[in-house]
């Protein structure tokens, strides 16, 4: 093993998310990540702001809404459905592709 | 350096007004942003037309831009003439995409305007008593399928900005080599901590955030932690009975087929898809594969199953 190797953590099914370890994740403020919440895009884990804890895939969706606002000016409904339609188009793209394993690999 | 033919990146005519030049902007956005398209170079395509905006959306940029002249193509070598951009003020800082992504231009835009990012000097000076932590920053890894069950070892190259003692920005190609290990998914994150951007004075460097992303296989499919494939066997196989080899990424493994398979019958190897604590299963789906009728033996022995086999395929057809 060579010392240059570096040992990254996974973050794993278990794994969670602070509220300010997200925020840093999309380079936003806390105040923005509580929007996300308020507006049902990301639910985290605790009653409190300073016990919340986030999923790992709350950081996809967080950021996906980040990306959306920044590029295309979507507002955040705006941005929760479309997170909703990638949701559902991924989920349709996966049964296709039991269905017709050969034609999308 | 190659000339970057901005009009072209955005589809519109070099005399387009500033609203049909946000127009086209916001079309194409919506079309390749990679969050949502499904175009294979959708991100490379995002970039090239974030670059064309950011300059031709500026009408001081698109004003220098243009006086380069219009007879340059696309692609064509390119070196800016000297004092191209006398008489321009660039109010710098302006860049749309410089978010939380090691964002990188194109040597063409950083020769050109690269200089006047402006808003980044003093960044570097560590003012007394200013500290902020560095910015974490996001990149997605590809690794193969048989990583994820054995764990790896990947060298991972990421264009990082940098600004230089004299306020100029350069992308500079950075390294690291980065342990994958086993038991990993498709989408996951591995945080490689203080690999992200420096912080300035006395703040720490952000993280790095690696999403793993599994190069598409030629016969494996992933979800989640299981992994399917389309097992070829002989009618005979099927109809008798057989042991067949199965090859999986844990190696090659044995499976018996039992007699009175049909086609399309699943099978499950349990635990043999990507080890965890609850590791994922292996999914073989049967598909009968006919041998060519394509020598006088092969002729013969089909005829034979035809005069002596009972067999109509469309009995539950009524024909």
């Amino acid at each position: 093993m060579n010392d240059d190797t570096l040992n990254g953590l996974l973050l794993d099914e278990e794994y969670t998310l602070t509220l300010g370890e997200l925020s840093r994740a999309c380079a936003m403020h806390a105040e923005w990540v509580m929007e996300l919440v308020e507006e049902g895009i990301i639910e985290p884990r605790g009653a409190e702001i300073g016990q919340w804890r986030f999923a790992v895939p709350a950081l996809y969706r967080a950021r996906t809404v980040m990306h959306l606002q920044r590029d295309l000016g979507v507002n955040l409904s705006g941005a929760a459905l479309v997170l909703d339609l990638l949701d559902e188009l991924q989920e349709l793209r996966q049964q296709l592709r039991c269905l017709d394993p050969e034609r999308l690999g | 350096m190659e000339f970057e033919d901005y009009y072209e990146v955005m589809g519109v005519k070099r005399d387009a007004t500033q609203d049909e030049i946000k127009r086209a902007y916001r079309k194409l956005a919506r079309k390749y942003h990679p969050d949502v398209s499904k175009e294979a170079d959708a991100e490379e395509k995002f970039k090239r037309l974030g670059e064309a905006y950011e300059v031709l959306k500026d009408p001081e940029k698109r004003a220098a831009y243009d006086q380069l002249g219009k007879n340059w193509k696309a692609g064509q070598d390119f070196n800016p003439p000297p004092d191209w951009d006398a008489g321009f003020e660039f109010s710098g800082g302006g860049f749309t995409g410089a978010g939380g992504d090691a964002q990188a231009y194109s040597d063409f835009f950083e020769s050109l305007f690269g200089q006047r990012a402006g808003g980044f000097s003093g960044a570097q000076g560590g003012q007394r008593g200013f500290h902020m932590r560095g910015e974490d920053h996001h990149a997605k890894v590809l690794i193969d399928l048989e990583d994820a069950y054995h764990g790896a070892t990947r060298n991972i190259t990421l264009q990082v900005p940098e600004v230089d003692a004299s306020g100029h920005v350069h992308t500079k190609k950075r390294t690291l080599k980065v342990r994958i290990p086993k038991g990993v998914k498709q989408g996951q994150q591995i945080r490689l901590a203080g690999q992200g951007a420096p912080g300035m004075g006395q703040g720490g460097s952000g993280d790095l955030y690696l999403e793993i992303e599994f190069k598409p296989h030629p016969f494996y499919r992933v979800e989640g932690r299981d992994v399917y494939m389309e097992l070829p066997v002989a009618p005979w196989e099927a109809a008798l009975g057989a042991k067949v080899k199965v090859p999986t990424p844990a190696g090659v493994l044995d499976l018996k087929i039992p007699a009175g398979s049909t086609n399309g019958r699943k099978m499950r190897l349990k635990g043999k898809g990507i080890p965890a604590k609850q590791a994922g299963d292996f999914y073989v789906q049967l598909k009968i594969v006919l041998p060519p009728a394509d020598s006088e033996k092969a002729k013969a022995f089909y005829e034979k199953m035809k005069q002596e086999l009972p067999f109509n395929p469309r009995a539950a057809l009524g024909v």
